[in-house]
């Protein structure tokens, strides 16, 4: 545990930083590797920027972040999804600002430069002093490569990398599962909660694929639910796993029984959505409609960690950005149905506040933790961050990757692993 | 012309509620609410349609009282790492006055220290306050943070 590593010479040495059961401590805090990361990871793979009903029509937008750089996602007059380097052509001005919204172009606030939804520039004041210098068709906002799978819009300024569903590999399958929990609706994003916390992106990528924290550190919230609803989050002695999907993404089932969302419909309605279901039913729902919205209404019973930056974690999308070192910006994504009766999404909701965000029950408790690794780890001339848990116990999975219990580091080893491979590339 | 007598009254209540949660006497803060009541903290400050948006928290009678057991349980680390919050309360308008009802709008200052690190959370906040005998009750309370739309950071208290 104290084998030490000389940090002064390893800057570049990625290979003895990331074992197969351990990572070095400055992997948290070394201002360096932070800065080589946003190069070869975040510049070079495929980073979630949104959903495609987040921009639903035509002069929809987003804002979004891939490392440092702010890009646009934006629906076009054609409705085609572009995605655009917020950055004027001529001075580097944003030309959006805001999260999201409508518009019907971007207009940069220095020197007046318009863009249309599609990037094209379209006007610039006072047009006579480039004459002859460029034609506007040669500066249009900076478009990036992107594609999307189940409506989730993943860009790139790699151009030369695999495409997404070929990354994305086994990962697909629980992308299928994790969409179903729409209850018969289309998915929509129906808002977000974004936070800060003082502490490096890779302690929240860990804890995505955490079982192990969730009875210690969600103490409080597991008192807050009903009796049926805290044995279904004692999954620790359970039947659930951790499975390397590849690539750096990871699955971790909890609850198993929640894993297709379509099947077992029959069973039994949960007490603590009694009500929703008596109150879908009274709307004239049918008894199939009811059970397909209730069995769906409290997510999906797995967390799938994307490597580097999107987790969808049983009923939402949680996203992070690096914002430095040591300063991590996540968003919690809530998602609900596109034309789903008010009851089933108001009740997403609610479930959402009630873990989620800075003010949530869940959510301060992991932030904390994060906040504490942060300080602890900066202890010690070289210290580790262990990833051993329950290494001497994998198993193939049915999908043949490998396989460790639901408390087991196998994500975080997955997702160390594609990191290295990344540095060193 | 603003009836001066009133607005001492809502003053009076609104500066025991903010004390109570200063001192962290948050079951008698459960007692200053109508059964009805409905506590926001929104994201979007323009929003009103509560019931149908993200909020950070939109606590009915029940979530109050779960909201208060967690913060009193000491089973949530974040709710340990906070000291006393400050809050002042001031630029007092009452917006709207029934027979029932006043809905009153102030400005609040909240200071949090965290881990040594001293935080403010400026805010508007709107109480709609439902007339008993010579007292209110809380029917709802708006609290739009100035900085609610951007990020924040964890609120292991009750704003």
């Amino acid at each position: 545990m104290t084998e030490m590593i000389d940090v002064k010479n390893i800057t570049v040495d990625y290979e003895s930083m990331v074992r197969p059961d351990k990572v070095h401590t400055s992997l948290y805090s070394d201002p360096e590797i932070f800065e080589e990361e946003l190069d070869k990871i975040f510049n070079n793979t495929w980073v979630w920027v949104g959903h495609e009903s987040e921009v639903p029509e035509t002069g929809s937008y987003k804002t979004a972040m891939i490392g440092r750089h702010s890009v646009i996602v934006s629906r076009d007059r054609k409705k085609n999804i572009h995605v655009l380097l917020n950055r004027c052509r001529h001075r580097a001005a944003t030309v959006c600002e805001g999260k999201r919204g409508k518009t019907k172009s971007f207009m940069c606030p220095y020197h007046g430069w318009g863009y249309s939804l599609d990037g094209a520039l379209r006007a610039i004041p006072k047009p006579e002093e480039y004459e002859g210098v460029f034609d506007k068709s040669e500066l249009p906002l900076i478009s990036l490569r992107f594609e999307t799978y189940q409506g989730l819009i993943f860009a790139t300024f790699n151009d030369d990398i695999q495409p997404l569903e070929a990354f994305l590999g086994g990962a697909k399958k629980w992308i299928d599962l994790f969409v179903k929990q729409s209850g018969g609706f289309p998915l929509k994003v129906l808002g977000d909660h974004r936070f800060r916390f003082p502490g490096n992106w890779k302690i929240q990528l860990e804890n995505t694929t955490d079982a192990y924290h969730f009875p210690i550190v969600h103490k409080s919230f597991v008192s807050s639910v009903d009796e049926q609803t805290a044995d279904i989050f004692d999954f620790l002695d359970g039947e659930g796993h951790v499975e390397d999907l590849g690539n750096g993404h990871s699955v971790m089932v909890m609850i198993p029984e929640l894993v297709d969302l379509d099947k077992n419909l029959d069973d039994p309605i949960p007490e603590r959505f009694q009500a929703l279901a008596e109150e879908l039913a009274a709307e004239g729902h049918s008894d199939a409609e009811v059970r397909r919205m209730v069995r769906a209404v409290g997510g999906s019973g797995f967390n799938l960690n994307l490597f580097p930056n999107v987790a969808c974690s049983m009923a939402f999308f949680r996203v992070l950005a690096p914002v430095s070192v040591n300063e991590t910006e996540i968003h919690h994504v809530a998602l609900g149905g596109e034309g789903a009766p008010a009851a089933f999404n108001q009740m997403r909701l609610r479930l959402h506040e009630h873990f989620q965000g800075p003010m949530g029950f869940g959510t301060p408790d992991d932030a904390e933790a994060w906040e504490r690794v942060q300080k602890g780890s900066q202890a010690g001339t070289g210290e580790w961050i262990l990833l051993n848990r329950g290494q001497n116990h994998l198993t193939t999975s049915p999908d043949g990757n490998v396989s460790g219990a639901v408390c087991s580091e196998t994500g975080m080893r997955a997702a160390y692993q594609q990191w290295k491979k990344m540095m060193t590339a | 012309m603003t009836d001066l007598s009133l607005l001492n009254q809502v003053t009076a209540f609104i500066s025991i509620e903010a004390d109570m949660l200063d001192f962290e006497e948050y079951n008698a803060w459960l007692d200053l609410w109508s059964d009805t009541g409905v506590y926001v903290v929104p994201i979007d400050p323009k929003e009103t349609d509560f019931a149908n948006t993200l909020n950070y928290a939109y606590d009915k009678a029940e979530m109050r009282r779960l909201r208060v057991n967690r913060l009193l349980s000491g089973e949530a680390v974040s709710t340990q790492t906070t000291d006393k919050t400050v809050r002042g309360l001031s630029r007092f308008r009452i917006l709207e006055d029934s027979d029932s009802h006043v809905t009153v709008r102030c400005a609040m200052y909240l200071s949090e220290c965290r881990h040594g690190n001293l935080k403010s959370y400026p805010a508007d906040v709107t109480y709609k306050l439902m007339k008993t005998d010579n007292d209110f009750r809380i029917e709802e309370k708006v609290i739009r943070l100035q900085n609610s739309d951007a990020y924040l950071s964890s609120i292991g208290y009750i704003l």
